[in-house]
C-alpha cells in the first residue's frame, strides 16, 4: 500500500515558496489571495515497515530544525482550498528519484522493481477565493497540464475525505513488444495520412522514395533472408522519418534555391549550407592558411579550435524553442542539459567551462488575449528562465553570457538559446583529442539514464509548426544530477583512453546517435531489447527513437569493456553493451533474436534529393516617420532605457551562478556598485594561466523588418563589436550561426514562403561578406526552421532571427577593459561613424515606426576600428569601453556613466558623421554599426589618438565629477540632462520584480 | 617537516572541486587531492591520509530533498567496501585527531545537515541549525561584505582585520537554529565567525541585498569550538586572485585575493601541528 509522508515547515518558519506563489497570483492572475503555504509530499510505493517510514520522514526527507513530519495523516490545516500537484505518470520526477536512493541507502538495500517514491506539492491557498478561482490558479499557475496533475479540494471536502488519498502515477504497461509492419502499398492520400497520424514529419515525395526503396528486388530479396516481409516496420519507418527530419537534416540549408533578387536577377543556390556556411571558413582557412587555428568544425557536434599548444576550445549553441513553449521549465532545462553533452560529446569528450544562453520572448506584461494552447508570456517567461537556471547551476557550469530580447512576435514561439564551451587536452594518450574513430567490432554502448516515452517524436515534431495536437510525450524533464555523474565517470574514462568514440543521444535519440556512429564504421547490430527501460511496455521503435536525457553513446573496444564496465559501477553510473559496430554497411536493429529494422545505411543517409525551394525579394517600404524636432530629449533618453530590450535583466542574471569554476575575469556586471551591463564575458578556463576565453554575441531580429542582410550583418558586426570591447583578440576568434526562422517554404499555409526564403539566402550571404572579411571561421551552428504557431485562423511568424555567437582568446586576461568609466577628467572618445541609420531602431519602435534606413556594416572601416582599437587595449590605453547597439549613443553613455559613478559630458556637433540627415535625434539615437564609446585618462589621451589614427573616431567629451548625463545639442543648447540616479532608476525597474 | 595534505571531496553533485584545490595549492598545501566520493567509498582513498578536508560547492544530488540533505544521509549510513566502517566514521576520527574541515555553500550546508557544526559540546552529529531557503526567494549571485569576529576560535579567519569579501552563490543559505538557546551559545562562544555587513564592516546587517539570504543575527559561516571545523556561505576559493573581485578594472587591488587566507591559515595551521 503507498504511504504519504507530508512535510510542513513549522509554523514560526517563513514560506519563501508561498509567499512567491502568492505574488504571482496578484501579478499574474490579478485575484488577491490571503496566504499560501506548501507542503512536500513523498508517496512511497513500496514495501517499508512503519519504523522505516518514520525513519525516513525524520532522516533525509524533513529538516528537523525548521520542518515537521506526518505520515499517512494530513498535515494540511487553516485553509480554504488546497491545491495538490504533482507529475503524470512517466515525467522524469528528479526529486522521487534522489527520495529513493536516500531510503535505499538508509536501509541498506535498493528498494525492488516497480517500487518507488513519487512527489508532490500541496499549496493552501487562503482568501475569499471561489472554486473557479482556484481552477484558475491551479492551471494558470501551480500546473502545466501537460505533465502535471492536480487536484483541488475546498477545506469542508479535504476534511469530510480525511485528506488526499495517495496516488501513485506508476506507467501501467502492456508489455506489447510487437513490431507491426506499415503498408505503403497505397494511394497517395493514405501516405500522408500514415505520415501525419503518426507525427512523421515526411513529405509526400518522401513517403515515395520509402515507397520506391521497399519495392526494390534487391532490397525486397536481402530482407527476406532476415526474417523481414517487404514492407517496412514501424521501426524503420520511425527511424526513417527521424534521420529525415528537418530537424536532423536541415532540409531547407541543403536544398536547391532559385533566388530572384528583386532587380531582375535569378541566381540557382545548391545549399545554403554549402555555399555561404561551409564555404566562409574553408575560404578563412585557406587564407589564414598555416595560422588556421580550426581543429574541428561542422563535423562534430560541436565546433574545435585551438586555443593554445596543450588546449583546445570547444563550442556549441542549439535552441530548444519548440519544447519551450509548451513546457517552459522542462524545455529550457533539457535545452541546456542537452547542449551540455554537445561539447561534452565532441572529439573524444571535453570539460564543460561556460554556459551562454539568449532568450526572446513576448512582453511578459502583454494584455492582449492570445490563441488557446499558447501559454502567457510571462508563463514562459518564468519558466525558461528557471529551467536554464537550475539545468546551468546544478551542472556546476557558469553562465557567462546572454541576453533578453523581446518582441511581440515571439508569443507565437519564444527562442531559447543555449550554448556551452568547453576545454579539452590537444592530446590524450598521444592521440589529437578532436578526433575520433570507430573500429568494426567495437561494442556499443550506452550509459546515464533509462530509456521512458518522454521525448518521442521530438525531432519530428520541431520540425513543424506548433499546432493545437502537438503532441504531449514531446516534452520531457531533464535531471541536471544524473547527466553530472555521467559526466564525472566519462572525464576518468576518457583519460584512461576506455574509448574510442562518444557522441551525445539527443533529438532522435539512439536512432540518431548510433545511426552517425554507424556510418564512422560502417553498420552495426544493435539489440533494443538491452536497454534498459524507465518501465516496461515500450514498444522497439520507442527505444529506438526516445529522446530521453542524460544518455551518451560510445564505441568501446572489446579489450577495454571490462574496465569500463567495472569503472562506471563504481561511479554508479548506468552502463550497458546494446550492440557490436560493423562494417555490414547496414543499420540493424533486432528485439532478441528477431530483427526489427534493416535499414541500408546509403538509404538512410544519402537518400534524399534536396527540396526545391523559390525565393523571391521585394524590398519592403515602410512609412518614413516625420520626427517632431525637440529642444529636450532626456525624457526619450529615460523610456529608451526603461524599454524591455535596454533595461537591466540582473533579476534574472544573478539567478545565474556565473562564477563557478573560479575563471570569472569580466563578470555580466561590472561598475562601481557591480550593476552595469559587461559587452562581454572573459574567463580563465585554466587557472593557473592568464590566457583567457572571450565570448560575446549579436542578435537584431527587428532589422529584418527592413533587410534580413543587414539583421545578418548587424548580428555578426555587434557579437564581434562585444566580444573585441573587452579585449578579444582579432587574431584567434570564430563564430557561430544560429537561424531560427519562420517556415520559409512556399505552401498553403506559406503563401509569402519565397519572401521568408529569400530573407534566408540574404542573411546568408551577409554571414559570408562580413566573416570572410573578419577573418572569422564558422565553427559551428544550427538551424531551426519552423518556429510559427497556427491553430488554422490564427498564424504568428517569428522575425528571422540569427543569433550570432563569437568565441576566441585573449592572451592576457588581465588586460580586460570593462563598460564603466572610471574616474572623472577622463577623456570621452565615440570611435566608428555615426549615419542616419535609425531605421528599425528601438528608438522608431518606440515612437511606433520601422523606417527604412537601416544600418548598414561598413565591413572595412569596422575592421580598421577594432584592430586598432585592440593595439590601444593591449597598450593598456584604454579606461572603459562600451559598444553602442540598442538606443544608440544615449544610451550607451548613460549606462557607461552610471555604472562608474561619474557624469558624462558629450557635444553632439563633435561626433564623426557620415551622409546626410544630421540631426540632435540622429546623433542621440541611431544604431550605427561598429560603434564603441571609449574613455581615456588625459595623459594616455594623446597615445590612444595616435593608436586610433586613420579610423573614423573623434573625441566628443570627458567623464565628470558630477554624475549627470549632460549632452549639448547641434545648436549649442543642453538636450539631455539627466542624474545618474534617475537614468539608473529607469533602467532597473522594469523587470526588477520579476 | 609534514607534507601538508588536503582532501577535496566531489561527486553526485559537487561543482568546486578545482578551484577549491587550485585555492589550497596556492595556500601551502604540498597536495590537494580530488577525489571521487567513489574513491573513498571503496577505500581506495582514505580521509586518515590528509589533513584538511574540503567539502566545496555544488548541488548534492540536486538538492532535491533540500540542500545537501540526500549526501548528509548517503554519508550517515554507507559502508565503506573491505572495512568495518562506515564513512561518517572515518570523519568523526578525522575530527578527534585533531584535523581541519572548510565546508563551502553546499559543504556548510552539509555540515550543518550532519550535525558537525556548530557541535555545540563536541556533539558532531546532531543537527541543531539549518540553512534554507533565501528569504528573496531566489538563488543569488552576488559579493558581500562579510564581518569577522575577531575572538572567534575560527584559525582560518586569524589575522584578518574588519572583514572579507567574497561572492555568494546559492538559493539555500538563510541560516537558522533551532531554539533561542543555541543562538545564544553560538554568539557567547563567538562561533559566528563571518556575519553580512556594510562596506565598512561596522555593523551586521540584516537588509537585503547586503545579507542577501535573511540569515538570523546576518550569519554567513560558524565554527565549532575547537576552530577548526568551519563552514560558510561565502566563497574564499573563488577570491584568490585580484582578477576575481566585479571591479578589478576600476580598483587598485592586490595581487592576492581576500579568500586565499583561508586556506594559508590551514596550511600554516597543518605544518605547525602535524
Amino acid at each position: 500500500m503507498p504511504h504519504r509522508i507530508e512535510i510542513t515547515l513549522k509554523d514560526e518558519v517563513r514560506d519563501p515558496r508561498g509567499e512567491r506563489i502568492k505574488r504571482e497570483i496578484g501579478h499574474f492572475l490579478h485575484l488577491d489571495v490571503a496566504e499560501v503555504r506548501t507542503i512536500d509530499v513523498y508517496t512511497v510505493d513500496a514495501e517499508l515497515s512503519a519504523d522505516e517510514l518514520a525513519q525516513a520522514a525524520a532522516g533525509p526527507f524533513s529538516d528537523p530544525v525548521i520542518q515537521d513530519y506526518s505520515i499517512d495523516k494530513p498535515a494540511a490545516a487553516s485553509f480554504d482550498f488546497l491545491v495538490e500537484v504533482g507529475f503524470r505518470a512517466g515525467v522524469t520526477d528528479n526529486v522521487g528519484r534522489t527520495a529513493k536512493e536516500a531510503i535505499g541507502y538508509l536501509l541498506g538495500r535498493q528498494l525492488a522493481a516497480g517500487e518507488g517514491v513519487y512527489t508532490s506539492v500541496q499549496y493552501l491557498l487562503s482568501g475569499k477565493l471561489t472554486q473557479a478561482d482556484a481552477e484558475k490558479i491551479a492551471t494558470g499557475l501551480l500546473c502545466n497540464t501537460l505533465i502535471q496533475r492536480y487536484q483541488i479540494l475546498d477545506a469542508a471536502t479535504f476534511k469530510a475525505q480525511g485528506g488526499v488519498a495517495p496516488f501513485v502515477p506508476k506507467v501501467q504497461g502492456e508489455a506489447k513488444v510487437e513490431v507491426n509492419t506499415v503498408n505503403l502499398e497505397v494511394s497517395d492520400e493514405e501516405l500522408m495520412r500514415i505520415s501525419r497520424d503518426g507525427v512523421l514529419a515526411l513529405t509526400l515525395d518522401e513517403m515515395k522514395i520509402i515507397q520506391a526503396h521497399y519495392r526494390d528486388e534487391k532490397v525486397r530479396e536481402e530482407r527476406v533472408k532476415v526474417g523481414l516481409s517487404t514492407a517496412p516496420t514501424d521501426v524503420e519507418l520511425e527511424a526513417l522519418a527521424q534521420t529525415w527530419s528537418e530537424h536532423c537534416k536541415h532540409k531547407i540549408f541543403s536544398a536547391d534555391v532559385t533566388y530572384e533578387d528583386g532587380e531582375g536577377n535569378t541566381e540557382k543556390i545548391n545549399s545554403l549550407f554549402k555555399s555561404y556556411i561551409q564555404k566562409t571558413t574553408a575560404d578563412v582557412r585557406a587564407a589564414q592558411g598555416d595560422k588556421d587555428y580550426c581543429l574541428s568544425v561542422f563535423k562534430d557536434n560541436a565546433g574545435v579550435i585551438k586555443f593554445n599548444d596543450d588546449w583546445s576550445l570547444v563550442f556549441k549553441v542549439e535552441t530548444h524553442n519548440s519544447p519551450s513553449a509548451l513546457d517552459p521549465y522542462g524545455g529550457a532545462l533539457t535545452g541546456i542539459v542537452g547542449v551540455n553533452r554537445d561539447p561534452f560529446g565532441t572529439g573524444k569528450g571535453a570539460k564543460l567551462i561556460f554556459n551562454t544562453d539568449v532568450f526572446c520572448f513576448a512582453d511578459p506584461f502583454y494584455e492582449k488575449e492570445l490563441p488557446k494552447r499558447l501559454l502567457h508570456p510571462r508563463r514562459i517567461y518564468e519558466g525558461v528562465v528557471e529551467g536554464v537556471e537550475h539545468g546551468g547551476n546544478k551542472s556546476g557550469i557558469p553562465t557567462v553570457n546572454g541576453s533578453l530580447v523581446f518582441d511581440e512576435r515571439f508569443a507565437g514561439k519564444p527562442l531559447v538559446f543555449c550554448g556551452t564551451a568547453g576545454l579539452m587536452p590537444a592530446a590524450i594518450a598521444g592521440e589529437a583529442s578532436h578526433v575520433k574513430k570507430i573500429v568494426p567490432g567495437d561494442l556499443i554502448v550506452m550509459t546515464g539514464g533509462r530509456i521512458g516515452k518522454d521525448g518521442i517524436h521530438g525531432a519530428t515534431f520541431s520540425s513543424e509548426e506548433l499546432n493545437e495536437n502537438s503532441p504531449v510525450s514531446a516534452v520531457q524533464i531533464g535531471d541536471p544530477i544524473t547527466q553530472k555523474r555521467m559526466f564525472d565517470f566519462l572525464i576518468r574514462a576518457r583519460d584512461k583512453a576506455l574509448y574510442r568514440f562518444i557522441t551525445d543521444n539527443g533529438a532522435g535519440g539512439l536512432s540518431s546517435s548510433i545511426g552517425e556512429m554507424s556510418e564512422e564504421c560502417g553498420g552495426c547490430e544493435l539489440d533494443l531489447s538491452k536497454a534498459p527501460l524507465k518501465y516496461p511496455g515500450l514498444a522497439p521503435w520507442e527505444i529506438l527513437i526516445s529522446e530521453a536525457q542524460e544518455r551518451m553513446s560510445l564505441a568501446v573496444p572489446p579489450e577495454q569493456i571490462d574496465e569500463f564496465m567495472e569503472m562506471a559501477k563504481r561511479y554508479g553510473v548506468e552502463a550497458t553493451v546494446l550492440g557490436t559496430f560493423t562494417d555490414s554497411g547496414i543499420f540493424h536493429m533486432l528485439y532478441g533474436e528477431k530483427t526489427v529494422a534493416y535499414l541500408p545505411l546509403s538509404f538512410m543517409h544519402a537518400g534524399l534529393p534536396p527540396m526545391q525551394i523559390p525565393a523571391r525579394w521585394e524590398k519592403p517600404v515602410h512609412e518614413e516617420p516625420k520626427l517632431e524636432v525637440s529642444g529636450d530629449y532626456t525624457g526619450d533618453v529615460k523610456a529608451l532605457l526603461s524599454s524591455l530590450n535596454i533595461c537591466s535583466k540582473e533579476s534574472v542574471v544573478r539567478r545565474y551562478d556565473h562564477e563557478v569554476q573560479g575563471g570569472s575575469v569580466v563578470k555580466p556586471f561590472t561598475g562601481v556598485d557591480n550593476d552595469g551591463p559587461s559587452d562581454a564575458a572573459v574567463v580563465r578556463p585554466v587557472l593557473d594561466s592568464f590566457e583567457g576565453v572571450v565570448v560575446g554575441h549579436g542578435i537584431c531580429p527587428r532589422y529584418s523588418d527592413i533587410d534580413a542582410y543587414d539583421m545578418a550583418a548587424n548580428a555578426i558586426d555587434e557579437g564581434l563589436r562585444n566580444y573585441v570591447a573587452v579585449g578579444g583578440s582579432l587574431d584567434l576568434v570564430a563564430g557561430l550561426d544560429n537561424f531560427c526562422w519562420c517556415d520559409p517554404v512556399l505552401s498553403d499555409r506559406t503563401p509569402d514562403g519565397p519572401y521568408k526564403m529569400a530573407q534566408l539566402v540574404r542573411a546568408n550571404k551577409a554571414l559570408y561578406d562580413y566573416c570572410t572579411f573578419f577573418s572569422m571561421p564558422l565553427i559551428s551552428g544550427k538551424d531551426s526552421m519552423k518556429n510559427d504557431f497556427y491553430d488554422g485562423t490564427t498564424k504568428i511568424s517569428i522575425p528571422p532571427t540569427l543569433l550570432f555567437s563569437v568565441i576566441g582568446k585573449m592572451e592576457d586576461a588581465r588586460l580586460a577593459v570593462t563598460m564603466d568609466v572610471k574616474r572623472a577628467g577622463d577623456q570621452v572618445y565615440l570611435l566608428g561613424a555615426t549615419g542616419n541609420e535609425l531605421g528599425a531602431s528601438e528608438y522608431l519602435v518606440q515612437k511606433g515606426f520601422v523606417g527604412n534606413n537601416v544600418p548598414k556594416v561598413d565591413a572595412a572601416a569596422a575592421l580598421a576600428t577594432y584592430r586598432a582599437y585592440g593595439a590601444a587595449l593591449n597598450a593598456g590605453l584604454v579606461a572603459s569601453c562600451h559598444d553602442l547597439s540598442d538606443g544608440g549613443l544615449a544610451v550607451a553613455a548613460a549606462e557607461s556613466a552610471f555604472a562608474g559613478g561619474f557624469g558624462i559630458e558629450l557635444d553632439l556637433a563633435k561626433v564623426s558623421f557620415k551622409g546626410d540627415g544630421k540631426s540632435d535625434v540622429v546623433l542621440l539615437f541611431s544604431e550605427s554599426a561598429s560603434r564603441l564609446l571609449v574613455t581615456v585618462r588625459p595623459e594616455r589621451a594623446e597615445a590612444f589618438e595616435k593608436a586610433m589614427a586613420g579610423t573614423a573616431f573623434a573625441k566628443i567629451g570627458a567623464v565628470t565629477e558630477e554624475p549627470t548625463l549632460k549632452v549639448k545639442g547641434l545648436s549649442g543648447g543642453v538636450v539631455v540632462n539627466a542624474a545618474n540616479a534617475e537614468l539608473k532608476a529607469a533602467w532597473q525597474a522594469p523587470l526588477k520584480d520579476l | 617537516m609534514t607534507k601538508a595534505k588536503a582532501l577535496v571531496i566531489t561527486g553526485n553533485g559537487t561543482n568546486c572541486e578545482m578551484e577549491a584545490a587550485h585555492a589550497c595549492r596556492l595556500g601551502g598545501f604540498d597536495e590537494a587531492r580530488i577525489a571521487h566520493i567513489a574513491e573513498l567509498l571503496t577505500g581506495e582513498v582514505s580521509l586518515d591520509d590528509y589533513h584538511f578536508l574540503n567539502l566545496t560547492g555544488g548541488f548534492l544530488d540536486g538538492d532535491d530533498l533540500g540542500s545537501a540533505k540526500a549526501q548528509a544521509n548517503r554519508l550517515r549510513y554507507a559502508a565503506v567496501e573491505g572495512k568495518e566502517e562506515r564513512l561518517v566514521d572515518q570523519i568523526t576520527r578525522f575530527i578527534a585527531d585533531g584535523k581541519l574541515i572548510l565546508g563551502v555553500c553546499n559543504g556548510f550546508q552539509l555540515l550543518v545537515k550532519m550535525g558537525m557544526l556548530p557541535a555545540l559540546s563536541g556533539n558532531y552529529l546532531n543537527q541543531t541549525v539549518t540553512l534554507t531557503y533565501n528569504e528573496c526567494g531566489r538563488f543569488q549571485d552576488r559579493w558581500c561584505y562579510l564581518k569577522v569576529d575577531a575572538d572567534s576560535p575560527s584559525l582560518y579567519t586569524k589575522g584578518i582585520e574588519g572583514g572579507v569579501y567574497l561572492p555568494v552563490r546559492h538559493g539555500e543559505g538563510k541560516f537558522l537554529v533551532d531554539d533561542a538557546r543555541t543562538l545564544d551559545a553560538i554568539e557567547a562562544k563567538h562561533l559566528a565567525v563571518l556575519k553580512y555587513s556594510d562596506v565598512n564592516y561596522s555593523a551586521p546587517t540584516m537588509e537585503f541585498p547586503e545579507n542577501p539570504n535573511g540569515s538570523i543575527n546576518a550569519i554567513a559561516g560558524i565554527c565549532d569550538e575547537t576552530g577548526r571545523i568551519m563552514g560558510l556561505m561565502p566563497h574564499p576559493e573563488a577570491f584568490v586572485h585580484r582578477t576575481q573581485h566585479p571591479r578589478w578594472t576600476r580598483e587598485e587591488l592586490p595581487e592576492e585575493g581576500e579568500g586565499l587566507i583561508f586556506f594559508k591559515n590551514a596550511a600554516k595551521y597543518v605544518k605547525e601541528n602535524f
